[in-house]
């Protein structure tokens, strides 16, 4: 399981310049479940991926996996132990699908690379799971956005890890990617026991996908609990500064959130 | 594996050859059988009688050979550190010349000989580190300068790597200016002539080079990884500012050991890993070793080109590579622009 405790992150190096991106960040995430990180933009959910996956130092608070303190291991260690799908942008498009997704084991490899028979089949396998073995041959640059996202995956499954970080997976990607995309993390959540932290900007896939919702605003959890409990009108209305209807789910019953600015329409 | 070793094969026979033609083709020329007869006989443990002049025997083994290997192993040096900095810049302009570091690493070399640095064989041996220290300063100042927060854009490289080259230039030119005579020689070694002749720079540029060369060739892996953009990297488990100081160390280390003596050489090592990538891909695995050997290839040929075209005057080989280089950088460039396969 991934426990994040008391997380502070700050930007800028003086002190009349330096702000705290994230404030004293607490949350916990059980293998198998899906925690989705909601929050207007700037509220620090990019960072709190970037700082959980130690690619930026943390002023306080620690972050532990399986009761490992990730900051008493290495970068290889770590790799071991958590992966993150980044964004999908600016990936070496030279690269091919299959050689991508094999540098998924870069935790588990020598300095100098060699593959055993092993990550090769871990690397087809983690295609297979993601749907993309058909991809294996085609270079990286060729893809188009929602088949990069899943090759992303793809590399993050490689890595064999307990913990799993995805960084707005669907941003670039229209109705249909979205849905296969969080379908697979949900499948694969359930199926592998992983846990999930991942940040979604859509509150209406946050409240299908996700287990637990955290609220993140200001770089502060402003409130943490089943996406019943979190995504309420009133909070969100005050949170991203525009009114919104909140309904059930004519199938499921979860949130809907539906937003009410038009024609000028305000607080 | 047929399809893995043969551009190996394919960039070696090229080295051998463009190294016999070296050998052979100057003021006198040399036929092929007398060549590899003489060559043989300098292997030991093997006597052939001698049915060529004295004095053919002594160009090729004190003369040409020296020269070629000294030239092979520049051009390896160049077109292996080239595709370093490609790599470790994520940049497809990236040059041990284009970024500076080579005409830092003249400064270093100019200094060291303008104050008297140790003279005779030692002085020989260490001028290369002189010219590390120089390599190893600019590349700092042209990093650190052309750094936009964690990228770092081709315009920038490129205009932060001609100030900083400019300002090692003057300074060189200037040092020179002012001494003796000596140095004054420096000038035309600086364009891309060997200052000395003989087996002593061979042996003296040949640890390191083979020290740089050596550990570039183990960087491929981390090189392909870092690809991904240093965060992706470092959540890959690469340490990545462990590796990029390694890596620039290295081909650092190699860049002034052949700018030391061979001088300031452009474009070898822009030229000569886009060529292995446009034909052999792009991982760092295999693209280094073939920048290496078609870096060798390469400068040889440029060599011989130089010795030839106004012989028996030799022009400055730094000439011959920016001739070709320059337009092949204004190719890169267009294709850089167009995100065409970087």
């Amino acid at each position: 399981m991934l426990e994040i405790q008391s997380l502070s992150v700050s930007y800028g190096k003086s002190t009349p310049t330096r702000w705290l991106a994230l404030e004293q960040v607490s949350l916990s995430v059980q293998p198998g479940e899906i925690l989705v990180v909601i929050g207007p933009n700037g509220a620090g959910k990019s960072t709190l991926i970037r700082a959980v996956s130690g690619a930026l130092p943390s002023l306080s608070g620690s972050v532990l996996v399986n009761g490992t303190d990730l900051a008493q291991l290495s970068a290889g260690q770590r790799s071991r132990r958590l992966a993150v799908v980044p964004q999908a942008r600016q990936l070496p498009a030279a690269f091919s699908v299959y050689q991508a997704v094999l540098m998924g084991r870069t935790p588990y490899l020598g300095w100098l690379g060699q593959t055993s028979s092993q990550d090769h089949s871990l690397a087809r396998r983690a295609l297979e799971q993601t749907l993309s073995l058909e991809l294996a041959d085609r270079r990286v640059g060729e893809l188009s956005g929602g088949e990069q996202q899943r090759i992303l995956l793809a590399r993050a499954l490689a890595q064999d890890t307990p913990v799993l970080l995805l960084d707005e997976p669907t941003t670039h990607l229209d109705l249909q990617h979205q849905s296969s995309l969080l379908n697979l993390v949900r499948k694969l959540a359930s199926e592998k026991k992983l846990a999930v932290l991942m940040v979604l900007h859509d509150l209406n896939l946050a409240s299908l996908y996700a287990d637990r919702v955290a609220l993140l605003v200001a770089g502060k959890v402003r409130a943490c609990g089943l996406p019943a409990e979190v995504l309420t009108a009133q909070d969100l209305t005050s949170v991203y500064n525009v009114p919104v209807h909140v309904v059930p789910h004519p199938d499921y019953g979860s949130p809907l959130i539906l937003p009410d600015g038009r024609f000028g329409a305000s607080l | 594996m047929k399809k893995n070793i043969q551009p190996y094969l394919v960039n070696l026979l090229c080295l051998v050859a463009a190294l016999a033609l070296s050998v052979a083709v100057g003021p006198v020329l040399i036929k092929p059988g007398v060549l590899l007869r003489i060559l043989v006989s300098g292997l030991p443990g093997i006597a052939i009688q001698p049915d060529w002049p004295e004095n053919i025997a002594a160009i090729v083994q004190q003369v040409r050979l020296p020269h070629a290997i000294l030239i092979m192993l520049t051009g390896a040096a160049l077109g292996g550190s080239g595709a370093a900095y490609q790599g470790v810049f994520r940049n497809p302009l990236a040059d041990p010349y284009l970024i500076g570091v080579a005409s830092g690493a003249g400064l270093g070399a100019v200094f060291a000989m303008a104050i008297h640095w140790p003279n005779g064989l030692l002085g020989l041996y260490t001028i290369p580190v002189a010219a590390f220290l120089g390599a190893a300063l600019t590349i700092l100042v042209v990093y650190s300068l052309a750094r936009v927060g964690g990228s770092l854009p081709t315009t920038t490289l490129i205009l932060a790597g001609v100030a900083v080259s400019a300002f090692a230039s003057s300074l060189t030119s200037f040092l020179m200016l002012r001494s003796n005579q000596e140095l004054r020689r420096a000038l035309g070694w600086l364009m891309g002539g060997s200052l000395m002749s003989g087996w002593e720079p061979v042996l003296a540029v040949l640890p390191y080079v083979l020290l740089g060369l050596l550990l570039l060739l183990g960087s491929g892996h981390a090189l392909n990884v870092l690809q991904f953009g240093e965060e992706q990297a470092i959540q890959l488990g690469l340490p990545a500012e462990r590796v990029k100081a390694l890596v620039l160390i290295a081909a650092s280390l190699t860049t002034a050991a052949a700018v030391a003596f061979s001088g300031v050489i452009g474009f070898i090592g822009l030229m000569s890993p886009h060529l292995a990538r446009l034909l052999w891909g792009h991982d760092y695995r295999r693209l280094l070793p073939l920048s290496m050997l078609g870096g060798g290839t390469a400068l040889l040929l440029a060599d011989l080109l130089a010795r030839i075209v106004l012989a028996p005057q030799v022009v400055p080989v730094g000439l011959v590579t920016a001739l070709a280089g320059a337009p092949f950088f204004l190719w890169v460039l267009r294709r850089a622009k167009n995100q065409v396969y970087w």
